[in-house]
């Protein structure tokens, strides 16, 4: 007798499946809250970057210093030769100033020129000794400082770790969920009922898609409660964006499952298709960090396209009729796997 | 007489290097409203025999009919009339009772309440409990349970009750004797002989992929020639030629050697046994063990192979 309908049926079930299971919870919502905390203290936006600076001990050495005062962004100490050249090295100091050793000559500054701490200090050290030598400057320009939620790294990262989660929810939670039944005969004895496939596998996404929404809230919640990140485009088109992304990665999921037998080698696989998107699709640092030639195949990534798409619409508030590349992107991604991995399926 | 399966030369042969025979040539014919084994040591053909006929696997030759249907053209029906359980199913783990019958239910256009297939394999008191926490035996009447929700006119079940204690497996034997009294049709598979001599109206014995036997219990033991088996041993065990010797002892139908003595099959151990008391005092060997029992379907499959299904 049918209580119900065999698709409702098959979808509470998943989700009873996933809510009893508390790993899976934690993996879907309380990882990426824990990274996003965790970058987010790291990273935090400081009001302006000190500069430390080494002083090496002489007669000039108290002038200098007092050159380089707290209030103007310095922490000046004075050091001896050796425990100089040993802050250097270890990056305590950006730069060590070496005083003139008579005055009206030349102070020298010893640094590597290659880190970018280094020659800030170089430039600003340079300009804060110039002043205190009598410098006098015709431009003093009125300093506005920005930090508006849109441009911190904290604005970077959240779109982008809702983009890795919805790849990572997507392949273990359809590709290593299915072959989880398969190695346990589960889907053969399924096979064995009438009922129909569209329902089972309908009933996955249907699933999947409301975990989606549900990591979404989250994240976009606690970017706006914890960082003021207030999403600046249409909240349709971000939704738009994490189902199209969630329908591609489940397509990709349900490919690496389609004859697999064994969980520990799905397991491999869903690795080896997930760590090149985790490095290059610009989930912690942009993927135009990499080289021109790189970013056709760069951009033709599922991930890459999702996560590009996450950003202009959550920060810039770019509607996805400027988007469509990477809509596209998303649903060719989305159904060739679809195509191929019901053309593949193996119910036993 | 309506038959509920037909099966004539099947063949499933696995590819690979080398390839495996599974199944060689296999016949079969179960009537409507019998419970039909298929009796075998692991390794015969069983599985793959009754994975082909549950349409889940192609043979790789020969003609299956199912109900008087064909899989290639009334899978969808045939799925609505046939209950399944496989060897060795494990249902979702974090689901209930009830909310995996349920489940199962669904998927049939009519069939029955999964209350109803909970009562019926004694499972109604664990309706809210977890797969994950049901014993080995609950597990397997969840499965028969989710096998009966279509209500279908065939049953199929591999190997129902291995690998559970025996109390549990009474419990399942009285299960598939409510729903053969029911009047459904029941196909199993089993390599415990006391399981198929019990349950079974008729038990076809598979060996290497074939039938070497088919026929009900008694007529299978029958044809052994006696009812009993008179089981001996000798202090300094068996000895070159004696063993036809105590073939033509009176009453004795068959003779084989076991482990440390021998085994006879006799029609009346009243007429056997003082013989074979006799032919020990004339030539002065000690016995170390006597007894006698029942012939069972261990003996039929020993005699036709010369293995015996527990070690096959
Ligand atoms: N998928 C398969 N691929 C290769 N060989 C198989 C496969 N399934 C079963 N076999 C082999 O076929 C033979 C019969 O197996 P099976 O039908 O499971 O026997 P039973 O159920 O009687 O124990 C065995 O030798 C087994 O190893
Ligand atoms: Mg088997």
């Amino acid at each position: 007798m049918r209580d119900r309908h065999p698709f409702l049926q098959l979808f509470a079930a998943r989700l009873r499946e996933l809510k009893r299971e508390p790993g899976v919870l934690f993996w879907i919502f309380g990882f990426p809250l824990l990274l996003a905390i965790g970058l987010g203290i790291a990273f935090r936006n400081e009001p302006r970057t000190e500069v430390a600076v080494g002083v090496l001990r002489s007669a000039g050495a108290e002038a200098v210093a007092a050159a380089l005062p707290a209030e103007r962004g310095f922490r000046a100490s004075v050091l001896t030769d050796a425990e100089a050249a040993h802050a250097l090295r270890l990056g305590k100091v950006a730069l060590v100033v070496v005083p003139a050793a008579e005055s009206g000559g030349a102070p020298e500054f010893r640094f590597d020129p290659t880190r970018p701490e280094s020659e800030l200090a170089r430039v600003r050290v340079h300009d804060a000794l110039e002043r205190a030598a009598g410098r006098v400057d015709r431009i003093e320009p009125r300093e506005a400082p920005v930090t508006e939620p849109g441009s911190r790294y904290i604005d970077f990262l959240i779109p982008g770790l809702l983009g890795m989660n919805i790849m990572s929810g997507g392949m273990w939670g359809i590709g290593y969920a299915i072959v989880d039944m398969r190695s346990k005969r589960l889907l053969k004895r399924l096979a064995a009922t009438p009922m129909k496939r569209t329902h089972f596998l309908g009933a996955f996404l249907a699933a999947r898609l409301v975990l989606v929404l549900a990591e979404m809230v989250l994240l976009l919640a606690f970017g706006w409660l914890a960082f003021d990140l207030v999403p600046q485009g249409s909240l349709v088109d971000v939704v738009a964006l994490c189902v199209l992304g969630a329908c591609a990665f489940a397509g990709l999921g349900l490919l690496v499952a389609t004859r697999t037998a064994k969980v520990e080698i799905v397991g491999g696989l869903i690795n080896l298709v997930m760590l090149p998107m985790f490095v290059v699709s610009g989930v912690f640092f942009s993927s135009e960090r990499f080289p021109d030639v790189l970013q056709p195949f760069v951009r033709a990534l599922p991930l890459t396209a999702l996560n590009d798409g996450l950003r202009a619409a959550i920060l810039e508030g770019a509607p996805l009729s400027e988007q469509l590349p990477r809509v596209l992107v998303l649903l060719v991604w989305g159904a060739i796997s679809f195509v191929l991995a019901l053309r593949l399926f193996r119910w036993s | 007489m309506s038959l509920a399966i037909r099966c004539r030369g099947l063949v499933k042969t696995f590819p690979g290097k080398p390839p495996v025979e599974a199944v060689r040539g296999l016949d079969l014919e179960v009537r409507t409203g019998e419970c039909f084994g298929l009796l075998g040591p692991n390794g015969a053909g069983k599985t793959t025999t009754i994975e082909i006929l549950e349409g889940l696997s192609a043979p790789t030759a020969g003609v299956v009919e199912v109900l008087g249907r064909a899989w290639k053209t009334d899978e969808r029906e045939l799925r609505e009339r046939i209950g399944v359980t496989l060897q060795e199913t494990k249902l979702a783990d974090k689901l209930t009772v009830l909310e995996t019958l349920r489940l199962f239910a669904s998927f049939y256009a009519r069939g029955r309440s999964a209350e109803s297939a909970l009562d019926e394999v004694g499972l109604g008191e664990k309706r809210s409990s977890w797969v994950v926490n049901l014993s080995g035996g609950q597990r397997q009447r969840l499965a028969v349970a989710c096998a009966l929700v279509g209500d279908p006119e065939l049953l199929f079940l591999d190997e129902p009750t291995t690998g559970l204690d025996p109390q549990s497996r009474r419990q399942l034997w009285d299960v598939v004797r409510a729903l053969r009294g029911a009047g459904r049709t029941i196909l199993l598979t089993t390599h415990y002989m006391d399981e198929a001599e019990k349950l079974c109206d008729r038990v076809a014995i598979v060996d290497h992929g074939r039938v070497i036997a088919q026929g009900s219990p008694a007529e299978l033991i029958r044809s052994l020639g006696g009812d009993h088996v008179v089981e001996f041993a000798f202090q300094d065990g068996l000895r070159a030629g004696e063993l036809a010797a105590l073939e033509a002892l009176p009453g004795v139908r068959a003779a084989r050697a076991e482990a440390d003595g021998g085994a006879l099959t006799v029609g009346e151990p009243h007429v056997t046994i003082p013989a074979l008391l006799a032919f020990a005092e004339r030539e002065h060997r000690a016995l170390a063990r006597l007894s006698t029992r029942q012939a069972s379907l261990e003996d039929v499959f020993v005699t036709l192979t010369g293995r015996h299904l527990r070690d096959a």
